[in-house]
């Protein structure tokens, strides 16, 4: 422990021991921190995605509500019951469970929301050691299991049901049980149009968010500024979304130079599917990113390839989610590959000289 | 060619020099009991002179240096010797001490004493006078100045920068010194120059300070080539190697010294202390002191014999406020927390720093969220979130590969992290470990 506390005795009687009862505290250096805290970290990227829950209530109605506080009980309960002491305070379970609903269809039954909420913070953090030992971002991990054990549900999309207040599909499916089939009809997203029917969305509609989609991935203009904030605040890495968007616009706005009719136009791409939240939310989550500025380069500009590489010629409409985990599993050989030179040395030494 | 004025990296830590910054220095009166240990500097404790019952003036020699590596001791006040024993040293062991008990009536005034003419010695006899003087560095550090006097001669050395910078929040003692005693450090400077035989003097000091670096630029020698450079503020410039790239633009390699560079850095104080020497012939008995913090009620900048005991200090200060907790001998982001009143101020004390719940709180640690925080604060880009892994885990040789010993234990990377991991201990730690490992092997 760092601290301990020495009293004087009362046989130390002059003037200056009678001025105060001192209790002098003895901790190593440096006695003057930031107020920045992780739990400090934490609770803002939360506050950052208030906006973006909003939106997707109004776009989505309360089924958008249910689905992410389905997710959010899941994960917090999780952390609660096998995490460390008090780490639900910390967080980052919360971020886990929002992040998760905000990916998931509107539709989405409730069960496997909250189920997916426990693998990501179960399978995707708890069990790598908690907080800041998880190689994968635990969100993502919710969703790829959900992907993979309900893959009709979770590719169910809804059009524009009658009314603000009626469900987007069949929420309240029984544990265990499929999902009815829907009341209304469903809809494809923007990307799955262009991958399947070759059909493109109006552009302005993508950046406000007036689409089909996941829940929290279809206002990609609020998603770029809430994630602006927390760049300015310092509690992202500005890097890393950076490096993704540019990316992603000068590789597909290649493509698109040299084939404009078989290929999507850059500003679709970039606001399309999950891209926005992803660069923003997910790739920018400091456990499964690199910790090196120049790590933080590779990390995005991997991401943004794989994300064009998987849309326009993978079996998938979407790639956000796999580039993402894709780039996590690799993080510490980029980590341990962009170690900086240290002060006062040319090069790095040759590796014989290290062993 | 001057550098960019700074080096890469670093920290921001609130300055909160206005408290003492423009504060006269005050001599503080002799306190009834002095206690001066034989370990004041880098390397070698002095050896003992006298024996309990002497009488000694202020300025006599009590502690003889032991070698080359090694500075004498001097009484900085009259009296008896009353005791020699183990007393509370600032870094936090006991050490063997010469206890004065202070003559009341004694007007301390030091005896008579030859004033070394400066112009007609060599190189050599001006390190023989700073040795005999007692100085050292007086940033902290404490090195014996003389020993920088005499580079090897494959390290031909064309610059003397001098440590204005003051990086360590609250402290005021070097900028006082500047303020108060410009021509004397133009002296020191000048007579360090004829002794290192260097062309060049460089003055570095932070911008947050305008009227010393006024000062100093008024009084800047004609016949030399000595300038001040206004440095930007950031912690920690004052670091030797930082001022290095910060003046030069050099990089001071990995593991040597910055006569490999040309260099010579000496700290503004222990400059006018050499002025002093060839001025007066006194010895290094007093310095300047900066008592501050939000704990304290009298902030001030002190003269204070050497040796003084921190309870006396506080006390003339008007002690301390209900909320204080903490006291720190140096500045908050490197100096060591004292647990004992009795503990006396040395050589290398440049401020006592009294902190209170709202700056010294306790904090919870967290994981570490591998923000990279750390990286971008260290100023001599380490991967502090790595060693930290690495030091949990007592995997010291790992550490040593990632460049440990290179950490000059500055405080960014712990005053930055999120998480409260206090990095910097767990370093100390480290090359403690790596340093016993080396010496058994």
């Amino acid at each position: 422990m760092t601290e301990s506390t020495v009293g004087r005795g009362p046989d130390a009687g002059t003037d200056i021991d009678s001025l105060i009862e001192i209790r002098l505290r003895i901790a190593a250096s440096p006695h003057l921190r930031t107020p920045h805290s992780t739990p400090r970290i934490m609770w803002n990227v939360v506050g950052s995605l208030v906006p973006i829950l909003a939106v997707a209530v109004y776009y989505f109605g309360p089924s958008a509500l249910l689905v992410i506080a389905a997710a959010t009980i899941g994960s917090v309960l999780t952390e609660r019951l096998f995490g460390k002491k008090r780490s639900t305070a910390d967080g980052s379970a919360v971020i886990t469970g929002l992040l998760l609903g905000l990916i998931l269809p509107p539709g989405f039954p409730l069960w496997m929301a909250f189920l997916g909420g426990m693998f990501g913070v179960g399978f995707g953090k708890l069990i790598f050691g908690g907080l800041g030992q998880n190689v994968f971002n635990p969100a993502l991990l919710g969703r790829a299991f959900l992907q993979a054990a309900f893959p009709l549900a979770i590719t169910t999309w809804p059009v524009q049901p009658a009314s603000w207040w009626s469900l987007r599909g069949d929420n309240f499916a029984l544990p265990l049980m499929s999902p009815s089939a829907p009341d209304v009809v469903t809809g494809a997203t923007p990307l799955g149009l262009m991958k399947f029917e070759g059909l493109s969305t109006n552009t302005l509609d993508l950046m406000i968010g007036s689409t089909g989609g996941s829940i929290g991935e279809t206002a990609g203009l609020l998603i770029l500024i809430c994630g602006g904030y927390l760049a300015l605040r310092k509690y992202l890495d500005w890097r890393i979304p950076l490096s993704i968007l540019l990316t992603v616009f000068v590789f597909s706005g290649g493509l698109w130079l040299l084939g404009p009719d078989r290929f999507p136009n850059p500003v679709f791409m970039l606001f399309s599917g999950g891209l926005m939240l992803g660069a923003m939310y997910m790739a920018t989550d400091m456990v499964t990113s690199p910790v090196t500025a120049a790590g933080s380069w590779i990390f995005g500009i991997g991401i943004g390839l794989l994300v064009v590489l998987i849309r326009v010629w993978g079996g998938l409409p979407e790639g956000v989610m796999y580039a993402i985990l894709f780039m996590n599993a690799l993080v510490p050989f980029i980590n341990r590959a962009t170690q900086p030179r240290v002060f006062g040395q040319t090069r790095r030494k040759p590796k014989g000289a290290e062993a | 060619m001057l550098g960019s004025s700074t080096f890469r990296h670093g920290v921001h830590p609130p300055e909160t020099k206005h408290l003492t910054e423009k504060l006269r220095v005050r001599r503080m009166p002799f306190p009834e009991e002095i206690i001066l240990p034989l370990r004041q500097h880098a390397g070698k404790p002095a050896t003992l002179l006298v024996k309990v019952g002497d009488r000694v003036e202020r300025g006599d020699k009590i502690a003889e240096a032991d070698g080359f590596v090694s500075v004498p001791i001097h009484a900085s006040a009259a009296g008896t010797v009353k005791d020699i024993r183990l007393c509370p040293h600032p870094d936090g062991s006991m050490a063997e001490s010469v206890v004065i008990a202070v003559d009341r009536f004694s007007p301390q005034v030091p005896r008579p004493r030859i004033v070394p003419r400066w112009e007609g010695l060599s190189p050599q006899q001006v390190v023989v006078e700073v040795q005999k003087g007692g100085v050292v560095g007086l940033g902290g550090a404490a090195f014996p100045t003389h020993v920088k006097l005499l580079p090897p001669d494959e390290f031909p050395v064309h610059t003397l920068i001098i440590n204005g910078a003051e990086c360590e929040p609250y402290l005021t003692t070097d900028h006082r010194t500047m303020v108060e005693y410009p021509e004397r450090v133009q002296f020191g400077i000048r007579i360090m120059m004829k002794a290192l035989g260097v062309e060049r003097a460089v003055i570095g000091i932070e911008k947050n300070k305008p009227d010393a670096i006024a000062r100093l630029t008024e009084t800047l020698p004609e016949d030399l080539d000595v300038s001040v450079l206004p440095l930007t503020v950031k912690y920690p410039q004052g670091a030797e190697k930082m001022l290095i790239k910060a003046v030069t633009g050099r990089e001071v390699p990995s593991g040597k010294l910055p006569m490999n560079v040309g260099v010579v850095v000496q700290n503004v104080g222990s400059i006018a202390c050499i002025g002093e020497i060839f001025e007066t012939g006194y010895p290094l008995i007093e310095r300047v002191v900066t008592v501050t913090g939000p704990g304290v009620r009298r902030p001030s900048n002190l003269l204070v014999p050497v040796g003084t005991r921190l309870r006396d200090v506080l006390e003339f200060c008007d002690g301390l406020t209900e909320d204080a907790v903490q006291i720190v001998f140096g500045g908050p982001m490197m100096g060591a927390a004292q647990p004992d009143l009795d503990t006396p101020l040395i050589k290398g004390t440049t401020g006592v720093v009294v902190l209170t719940n709202k700056e010294a709180r306790p904090v919870e640690r967290y994981p570490c969220i591998h923000c990279g925080r750390c990286l971008e604060s260290c100023p001599v880009f380490l991967n502090p979130s790595l060693l930290g892994t690495l030091a949990q885990a007592g995997l010291y040789e790992d550490m040593e590969t990632a460049h440990l010993m290179d950490c000059m234990l500055c405080g960014a990377c712990s005053y930055v992290c999120p998480s409260h991991i206090p990095l910097s201990q767990m370093f100390a730690l480290g090359k403690n470990m790596l340093r016993k490992r080396q010496a058994v092997a």
